[in-house]
């Protein structure tokens, strides 16, 4: 296979070389510098690498960046818009909903994946959901808080 | 394995860390030109004012810490009795440096609010650098709960003796009376004259130097301002943006990724290798020193098809495996026998055998904790890069210095030929004290002449990291029938001595912890052996009030005479409706307490059995802690809440489980953490004891959480586990 020439991330395209058989999360950290996408296990089974493809929430671990081409990436790097935070990204803030952070940008790109899919998720809706996601820190409850608060947010934003 | 004597002598507090006392892997006789000159920080910060602290000698911890480290490193020059530095630059930026390392317990957020009190200034005017070795002072490492009783102390009165300098500075200046300037908003003022000067413009064209002592005042908790109310984390917005780079994030010109050779055995030595295929490869250096084997290559996917393409024969030791864990280590285990680590002695009060004579009840029972994984998301990571015979390593660990050290020492260089730069890391737990794969970058980069990157796996985490030590725990025990203990007897087989000795009053006791020979690397993990030891004490505590037939929160407070360990069991029973409620069908509710590094905690849990499946559910876990005073409560319930959910899952099902020298379940996929659906509703009461101290609050929490859940199970069943893991599948089938 040929190697792949150009990636669409964060609504750009970005020209790269790279085997289409390396991991996206290594194309996207160590070729394109968004190294906000974490390696945490290697297997998808952490959710630290997530990163959504076509807004659909995407262990990057585990995806070999051929599959990519023609798709639309975004990445932690690209939820913030002029400046000013995706609402998610500020309800972690104010929940305080990390320690170490590791498993943030992971966190928050699952959740903004599921608060696509549903506007208003029920907790038992969110604790299904994001079950993939590991935080080691164990601040799970304010997770869960943090995606309710950015789901009031964005219902109240929306015309 | 012998231990080093200097670190031998000078660990201050458990035996139990074990990994502290461990050479470094490899030895390596590296060329390195030894000329050119370090760079002396001191010159490079201009001018101002600079306050360094110097310890006291009446401070155990940190004389001993200064007796260890002379300076800068394990063996290194440098100034000797200072233990923090705080300078105020000539535009008014006030920087604190300090050894310490962040791993998400907040402690950069803590130290700022600690400075930010004395001087009178916004958090965000503070810069604090930490855990680099070439600009902080020597520090032990970031554990034993000591971040906030140790540094935070110290900061704060080398910034009130800053604060009164630039107040002496204004006042000559002004030539007013000290007394009626004031401190506020980065400014020295005097309300009389209306005067006032930025801390820049007072420092400008200043190099003063001032050394403080211990005894230097700073603000008493009745005075906070700023410390005791919830400040947020002091670099969120990198976190949740990405911007923040972890040692695994950082990337040097030129860079190469690393990947290590391991044996497929614990234990295995080389017998053959061979490199050809490997350096077969585009770009690939490929290295074998000894028993170390490794590649750099420019990119992962290559790095890891070089690996590959080693040719390695291996030869490998007997090996037990954890289906004999326990007799094994009880085997091993004596009076101070095994390992070559000495046991904490027995501490011994009355007569057990006259103890038990006088009871009306007696039991004996024996319990178990299995070795599990601190399992940190980021695993150990390091870049390397050399510069005219210099080292400069990034790496995520809990003791820079210790890196520093292992370095030097596996290269064979001074230890001032070393930088290591610690960037806020992902998490430690205990477990990121060593971190082997900065010697291995060093090789590599050593090797290919370029900066080297090496992030272990998983799998290589969970495998070639340490070990929370398993251990068997053997307790005997007599209780008359009022509820009074008469005797108490308590044997820890190689788990650890922390918190071995009850609070609670009983005249004839005596408690031992026997190291063993652990078949596999053991090491600190978050609270020690204190997890171990409560969940064995109080699990036998609620089985004694039941042979009595008194409720076990009232058995306790009949046998405790701590004031602030009844305060917290109270306080959680308050919180949970102990007594009040009943628990509903297929539920129990279960009580627990303890003490630690000088801070007491109680749980309260309620859990749910499904009776079909076995599985436990926890629905609800009360806490209250008390570590003296709070000075930060949003923080400190996080922390809370975090070891509540860790405890969990060491309670419930983690394990590591291993056999012919190979852990069999090392990858998250096998070896179960607690996730969101295991998560019950958590109530944290934070017992603001404002007359007292206050203590770190990264570790206590956890202790209680075991038992509790145990005895909740009890309270539902009539089952008693007494192995950690409870229910790894489960209830187990009686």
């Amino acid at each position: 296979m040929p190697d792949l020439a150009e990636l669409h991330v964060n609504g750009l395209v970005r020209r790269l070389d790279a085997d289409p058989e390396r991991s996206l999360l290594s194309v996207l950290r160590d070729e394109l510098d968004l190294t906000g996408a974490k390696y945490g296990c290697g297997e998808g089974r952490c959710g630290a690498c997530t990163v959504l493809i076509d807004g659909k929430a995407t262990r990057s671990c585990v995806t070999v960046v051929g599959d990519c081409e023609g798709k639309q990436i975004t990445t932690i790097e690209g939820l913030e818009r002029d400046g000013k935070l995706h609402p998610l990204q500020e309800a972690f803030l104010e929940c305080e909903a990390m320690q170490c952070g590791y498993c943030t940008c992971g966190m928050i790109m699952s959740g903004v994946s599921l608060l696509a899919r549903n506007a208003d998720p029920a907790v038992a809706e969110i604790v299904r959901s994001m079950e993939g996601n590991i935080c080691r820190c164990g601040t799970y409850t304010r997770i869960v808080q943090a995606i309710r608060q950015a789901a009031g947010v964005l219902k109240g934003a929306a015309p | 394995m012998s231990p080093n004597p200097q670190v031998v002598a000078d660990i201050l507090l458990e035996p139990e860390r074990y990994e502290l006392y461990a050479e470094p892997r490899y030895r390596f006789d590296l060329d390195v030109p030894l000329d050119g000159t370090r760079r002396d920080f001191l010159k490079t910060l201009g001018g101002g004012i600079l306050v360094y602290l110097a310890v006291a000698e009446s401070d155990e911890v940190q004389a001993q810490e200064r007796g260890r480290g002379r300076g800068r490193g394990f063996g290194g020059g440098g100034p000797q009795e200072l233990s923090a530095w705080l300078h105020i630059g000539e535009q008014g930026i006030v920087t604190v440096y300090s050894g310490k390392a962040e791993v998400g317990q907040n402690v950069r957020t803590s130290l700022s609010q600690t400075v930010a009190e004395e001087l009178r200034l916004p958090l965000s005017a503070i810069r604090v650098v930490l855990a680099d070795t070439e600009l902080v002072p020597f520090d032990m490492g970031t554990f034993g709960s000591n971040s906030t009783p140790g540094m935070a102390p110290q900061l704060a009165r080398a910034a009130a003796a800053a604060s009164e300098l630039l107040v002496d500075l204004a006042s000559e200046q002004w030539k007013a009376d000290r007394k009626t300037l004031v401190v506020a908003d980065g400014k020295v003022a005097d309300p009389a004259t209306k005067k006032s000067l930025t801390f820049g413009e007072i420092t400008k064209g200043q190099k003063l130097t001032k050394t403080v002592t211990a005894e230097a005042r700073s603000t008493p908790p009745a005075q906070w301002t700023v410390l005791g109310k919830s400040a947020p984390k002091v670099d969120g917005r990198e976190m949740v943006t990405g911007r923040h780079k972890y040692a695994s994030d950082v990337k040097r010109p030129g860079m190469l990724f690393g990947k290590v050779l391991r044996p497929g055995q614990y234990g295995g030595t080389l017998k053959s290798v061979n490199l050809d295929a490997a350096r077969a490869l585009p770009g690939v250096t490929a290295v074998h020193d000894g028993e170390f084997v490794g590649v750099a290559a420019p990119n992962e996917q290559i790095a890891e098809r070089a690996l590959a393409a080693v040719v390695a024969e291996w030869n490998y030791p007997a090996q037990s495996s954890s289906a004999t864990l326990f007799q094994d280590l009880k085997a091993g285990g004596g009076d101070g026998g095994g390992g070559g680590f000495g046991g904490r002695g027995s501490q011994n009060r009355g007569s057990i055998d006259e103890g038990l004579a006088t009871a009306d009840h007696k039991l004996a029972a024996s319990y178990t904790v299995a070795y599990i994984a601190h399992a940190p998301l980021e695993p150990r990571a390091a870049v390397a890069e050399w510069h005219e015979g210099k080292l400069t390593v990034w790496t995520g660990t809990q003791c820079p210095f210790r890196v520093l050290s292992d370095v030097a020492r596996a290269c064979g260089i001074p230890e001032d030929r070393v930088r290591v730069i610690v960037p806020d890391t992902g998490s430690g737990y205990g477990g990121k004290h060593t971190v082997e794969a900065a010697v291995e970058a060093a090789r590599l980069a050593k090797a290919a002449g370029k900066p080297v990157k090496l992030v272990w796996t998983r799998e290589e985490e969970f495998t070639w990291a340490y070990f929370r030590p398993a251990g068997v725990i053997d307790v005997n025990a007599g209780v008359k029938n009022d509820g009074t203990l008469t005797a108490w007897e308590f044997h820890n087989y190689n788990s650890g001595g922390s918190a071995i000795q009850p609070v609670y009053d009983i005249r004839n006791q005596t408690s031992a912890f026997r190291p063993a020979r652990s078949p596999l690397k053991q090491g600190s993990y978050r609270a020690l052996a204190a997890t171990a030891n409560h969940f064995a004490r109080e699990s036998h505590l609620d089985d004694l009030a039941a042979l009595v037939k008194i409720d076990p929160l009232e058995f306790r407070l009949k046998n405790l005479k701590d004031a602030r360990f009844r305060g917290v069991l109270e306080a959680a029973a308050r919180q949970f409706g102990w007594g009040k409620v009943q628990a509903a069908a297929g539920h129990g509710f279960g009580i627990a307490g303890g003490f630690e590094k000088n801070s007491y905690v109680a749980t309260c849990a309620e859990v749910q059995i499904d009776r079909e499946s076995g599985q436990v559910q926890v629905v609800r876990l009360v806490t209250a802690f008390d570590c003296g005073a709070v000075r930060n409560p949003d923080h400190l319930k996080n922390q809370i809440e975090g070891a509540v959910v860790m405890g969990l899952g060491g309670a419930l099902f983690e394990a590591i489980e291993f056999a012919d020298g190979q852990i069999t379940n090392g990858r998250f996929s096998r070896y179960r953490v607690p996730c969101f659906s295991d998560i019950p509703i958590l109530e944290t009461i934070l017992v603001d004891n404002r007359d007292v101290p206050s203590a770190g609050a990264g570790e206590t929490p956890i202790v209680a959480v075991a038992p509790a859940i145990g005895n909740a199970i009890f309270q539902a069943t009539s089952q008693r586990l007494r192995s950690l893991p409870m229910a790894p599948n489960g209830m187990p089938k009686v």
